[in-house]
C-alpha cells in the first residue's frame, strides 16, 4: 500500500486509448454519481446499513472508545450546523453554509490529522474545524459579519476558511512544500498537510496548479476533494468527465476515492494518505464521495434545479445512521449513551445560539487594523479623519 | 464610437412597464439572443438555476443549452473560452458571479482580452461583455461586496460602464452586446429589486456617456453605480437645508464622458466625487485630476472625494461605515462650500 504504482489504474485490455470514442452520456453518469454506491472502487468500511465490511487494503479495527468518539462528533457538528442554519432563518447570522451529510468525511480526515500536521479549508469545514478543536462558536463571527476569521491560523494548525474557489489549494500545497524544506519528512514523525475541497474546485485553474507542484515538488500533501455532487446547481459532471480521483494519475500520484458518508472509511484512507506524506510518498488526492443534503447556502433554493428523491435515495446512506446502527446491534452503545449524546449536542447548540446573541458588533476602527504589518500614514490619516468626522454624530446615532 | 442601432420593439412590447433592475438585464439578454443566434450567455449557474441572482432566468429553457452554459467552475476558463469563441464569431455575455470571483480571470481579460485587437490591428474584434454584480451593501461574507472597476478602467483596449437603475440596465446592456469591443458591465447589486419605468419605444442615450440626473447650482456630484440613488437621496435632504445639489451619473467609466462634468462645475465651482470603491489610484482620482485640469479657473474648492476606504472590505457588521452614504456626502458638500 505504500508504493503509489499501487493506485495506478491499469489501461483495461484491448483499448486504444488514442482512438477511444466519447463516452456516451450513460457512461458518464454511471462512472460519476448515479453509482449508488460511488463505483466498484470505492473504499467502504461500514456500509449504509451498519454492517462493517472487509476491506484488503484497510484491515483497520476501531476500538469501541474510538466508534463511540467519532459518533459523537458527527451528532455534535451536525447539531451545531442544524443550529447555526436556524440562526440564520432567525436573522442572526447574514450567511450560513450547512455541512448537512459531509459529517463523516470531514469527521474521518479531521480525526485523522495530528496536532503538528496542518490543514486548509473551503468553507464548509465545520467538522474539520471541530476535530482541531474550534468551536463552532469561533465560525460564528464569520458569518454574522462581525469578522473574517477569528482563530489563529498558525497556532491552530487549521488556515482561516477560504471563499474564492480553490485559491487554498496552491496556498496549502506552499505550506507542505515548507514542511519538506524543512525537514520533517521522511519518518513515522513526518509532518503532513491536508487541503479541502470541492467537486467545483477541481475546474479551477488553481487546482491543477496545485496538483503540478505537489507532485513536482514531493509535497506531503493529502488533497481531500469531497465530492457533493453539486455545485451550487451544477452537477459533477459539469466538471469532470471521469471519477475526479482518477485525475490524480496523469499528475502522477495516487488517486483513491472513499465513502465519504463513511466515517471508517473516511478516517482509515486519510490516515494512511497521511502516512504516505509523512514518509515522503506525497501527494495523495482523496475524492470523498458524498452528498450535499442540503442547499449550497441558505441563499440557495436547491428544489429549483434537484429532484427531491435523489436527496432521499441519499438519505438512506445517512453518515450518522449507520453508525448508530452499527453501535446499538454491537452492544457498543446503549440508549442511555445515546441520550447523553443527544443531550450535549442540545446543550452544544444553546450555548452556540447563546453565544450568536451575544457577539457584539465590531468597532468602527477594527476595519483599519491591520491592513498592513508596518505603519502606513496614507491608512492613518484616512482613519484619523474618519473617526474625528464619526465623532460629531452625538449619541452614536449615526 | 456611434451609437449601436437597436430595433425598434414590436407593437406587443411597446406599453410603458415597471421593471427591476434584474428584470431589464434580463430582458436586454433575451432581446440580443431573439436578435442575433450569435449571441451566447455562459457562467455558473445561469442556466438551470438562471444565475444566482436570477439575471438570466429562464434563459436556458428558452434557447437551450449550447446558447446558455452552464460553465465549469472556473473564471479564467469562462472570460479565455469566450475569447475563443468572439474568435469563431460568437458574441459572448460572461457572468461572473460576485465581483470577487473576478480575479482568476484578471490575467485572460488584461493579457488576452484586452489586448487582441490592438495586437492584430484590428483583424481581431472581441465582443465580449463581462458582467460583474458588484459593490456592498447586502450584508455578504468576504469576496461578496467589492468594487474592483478601477482595475479595468486602468487597462488599456477594454471599456468599463456601470448601470445605476432598471431602465438604463436594459438599454446599456443591449448596447454593450452590439458593441464590438470586450465591455465589464458592471451591475449595482444591492439596487438590484429597485423598480423603473421602461419605456421600450424611447431612444437610448449612447452607451459611452453621462447623464445629468438632477439640475442643480449649490455643487456639483459626479457618480455612478449604487452610489447614484446614495446621491440624490442626499440632493433631496440637502434641498430642505437650500443645498442645491446638481447630480451626474457617469455611467461609462472608461472611456470617462466628463463633458458634462466639466459645463457643470464651471456653474457651480464645486465638485464632489462619490464612489463605493476606494479612493487611492481610482476612477475617482481620474475625475478630480481632470476637473483640475479642466476646471482649474472656476474651481472655489478643492475637487473632494467620498469613497470606500483604502481597507480591504470589511466585515459586513461594518460595512454601513465603510460605505459613502448620504451624511458623508452632505458633509463633503458642506466642507466644499466652506472652503
Amino acid at each position: 500500500m505504500s508504493s503509489p504504482e499501487r493506485w495506478t489504474q491499469p489501461q483495461p485490455a484491448g483499448t486504444p486509448a488514442a482512438t477511444a470514442a466519447r463516452p456516451t452520456s450513460e457512461q458518464v453518469i454511471a462512472g460519476l454519481r448515479a453509482t449508488s454506491e460511488g463505483g466498484p472502487e470505492l473504499v467502504q468500511l461500514l456500509t449504509p446499513e451498519g454492517e462493517r465490511v472487509h476491506h484488503p487494503e484497510f484491515d483497520v479495527d476501531f476500538s469501541d472508545e474510538e466508534l463511540r468518539g467519532l459518533y459523537r462528533d458527527m451528532v455534535l457538528v451536525r447539531r451545531a450546523d442544524r443550529e447555526a442554519n436556524a440562526l440564520q432563518r432567525q436573522g442572526q447570522l447574514g450567511l450560513w453554509v450547512p455541512l448537512l451529510g459531509q459529517e463523516a468525511a470531514q469527521i474521518g480526515a479531521g480525526r485523522a490529522l495530528r496536532p503538528e500536521d496542518m490543514a486548509f479549508p473551503g468553507y464548509r469545514e465545520h467538522g474539520v474545524a471541530w476535530c482541531r478543536g474550534i468551536s463552532p462558536k469561533d465560525i460564528m463571527g464569520m458569518w454574522r459579519g462581525t469578522d473574517h476569521g477569528s482563530w489563529d491560523p498558525v497556532e491552530r494548525r487549521f488556515h482561516l476558511y477560504t471563499i474564492v474557489i480553490g485559491n487554498q489549494c496552491l496556498n496549502a500545497t506552499g505550506y507542505a512544500m515548507g514542511q519538506r524544506f524543512e525537514g520533517k519528512v521522511g519518518d513515522d514523525n513526518g509532518e503532513a498537510t491536508m487541503v479541502f475541497f470541492g467537486d467545483g474546485a477541481t475546474s479551477q485553474g488553481d487546482v491543477h496548479e496545485a496538483f503540478v507542484w505537489a507532485s513536482v515538488y514531493d509535497a506531503p500533501l493529502v488533497f481531500f476533494c469531497q465530492n457533493n455532487q453539486w455545485a451550487i446547481s451544477e452537477p459533477t459532471e459539469r466538471q469532470t468527465r471521469l471519477p475526479l480521483y482518477q485525475r490524480a494519475r496523469g499528475y502522477g500520484f495516487p488517486g483513491i476515492r472513499v465513502d465519504g458518508n463513511d466515517v471508517l472509511a473516511s478516517l482509515a484512507v486519510s490516515r494512511w494518505a497521511l502516512e504516505e506524506c509523512r514518509h515522503g510518498n506525497g501527494p495523495v488526492l482523496i475524492e470523498a464521495f458524498t452528498y450535499r443534503m442540503d442547499a449550497h447556502t441558505t441563499s440557495d433554493d436547491a428544489t429549483r434545479y434537484r429532484h427531491s428523491d435523489e436527496l432521499e435515495a441519499w438519505k438512506l446512506k445517512d453518515p450518522i445512521e449507520r453508525v448508530r446502527v452499527h453501535l446499538s446491534r454491537n452492544g457498543i452503545a446503549d440508549h442511555d449513551w445515546f441520550d447523553a449524546v443527544q443531550a450535549e449536542a442540545d446543550e452544544l447548540a444553546a450555548e452556540l445560539r447563546e453565544h450568536v446573541y451575544n457577539l457584539p458588533d465590531p468597532p468602527t476602527e477594527r476595519m483599519f487594523d491591520h491592513v498592513y504589518a508596518e505603519a502606513n500614514p496614507v491608512l492613518a490619516a484616512q482613519r484619523d479623519e474618519f473617526l474625528s468626522y464619526m465623532s460629531t454624530f452625538a449619541g452614536g446615532e449615526h | 464610437m456611434a451609437t449601436p442601432t437597436i430595433d425598434r420593439p414590436t407593437s406587443t412590447e411597446s406599453a410603458t412597464q415597471t421593471i427591476t433592475i434584474i428584470k431589464g438585464l434580463n430582458m436586454a439578454l433575451r432581446a440580443c439572443m431573439e436578435r442575433d443566434p450569435k449571441v451566447i450567455v455562459m457562467g455558473e449557474d445561469v442556466g438551470k438555476l438562471g444565475g444566482v441572482f436570477r439575471v438570466t432566468d429562464g434563459l436556458q429553457k428558452d434557447f437551450g443549452e449550447q446558447r446558455v452554459l452552464d460553465t465549469p467552475l472556473a473564471e479564467s476558463g469562462i472570460v479565455g473560452t469566450a475569447i475563443g469563441l468572439a474568435m469563431r464569431g460568437f458574441r459572448p455575455v460572461c457572468e461572473i458571479q460576485f465581483d470577487g470571483f473576478i480575479f482568476p480571470a484578471f490575467d485572460q481579460i488584461v493579457s488576452q482580452l484586452a489586448k487582441l485587437h490592438a495586437r492584430s490591428q484590428g483583424k481581431i474584434k472581441l465582443p465580449i461583455v463581462i458582467r460583474v454584480p458588484f459593490g456592498g451593501g447586502i450584508g455578504a461574507v468576504e469576496h461578496h461586496s467589492e468594487s474592483p472597476e478601477s482595475y479595468f478602467a486602468h487597462t488599456a483596449g477594454l471599456r468599463v460602464v456601470a448601470c445605476s437603475n432598471p431602465v438604463d440596465a436594459y438599454w446599456m446592456l443591449q448596447q454593450a452586446i452590439e458593441s464590438d469591443d470586450p465591455v465589464l458591465f458592471f451591475e449595482p447589486k444591492r439596487r438590484y429589486h429597485e423598480k423603473g419605468q421602461l419605456d421600450p419605444t424611447a431612444q437610448p442615450l449612447p452607451l459611452y456617456s453621462s447623464r445629468v440626473l438632477r439640475q442643480g447650482t449649490t455643487a456639483t456630484i459626479a457618480t455612478y453605480g449604487p452610489m447614484v440613488r446614495t446621491c440624490m437621496d442626499a440632493a433631496t435632504a440637502g434641498a430642505e437645508d437650500g443645498v442645491d445639489l446638481e447630480v451626474i451619473d457617469l455611467r461609462s467609466l472608461s472611456p470617462l464622458d466628463l463633458d458634462p462634468v466639466f459645463e457643470s462645475v464651471r456653474r457651480t465651482g464645486r465638485l464632489v466625487v462619490v464612489s463605493e470603491a476606494p479612493g487611492e489610484a481610482s476612477i475617482s482620482s481620474e475625475i478630480a485630476a481632470k476637473v483640475q485640469q479642466e476646471c482649474f479657473y472656476s474651481l472655489e474648492a478643492p475637487v473632494l472625494r467620498v469613497t470606500g476606504f483604502d481597507t480591504p472590505y470589511p466585515a459586513s457588521k461594518l460595512e454601513e461605515e465603510y460605505l459613502p452614504d448620504l451624511d458623508r456626502v452632505l458633509d463633503a458638500v458642506d466642507r466644499s462650500l466652506a472652503w
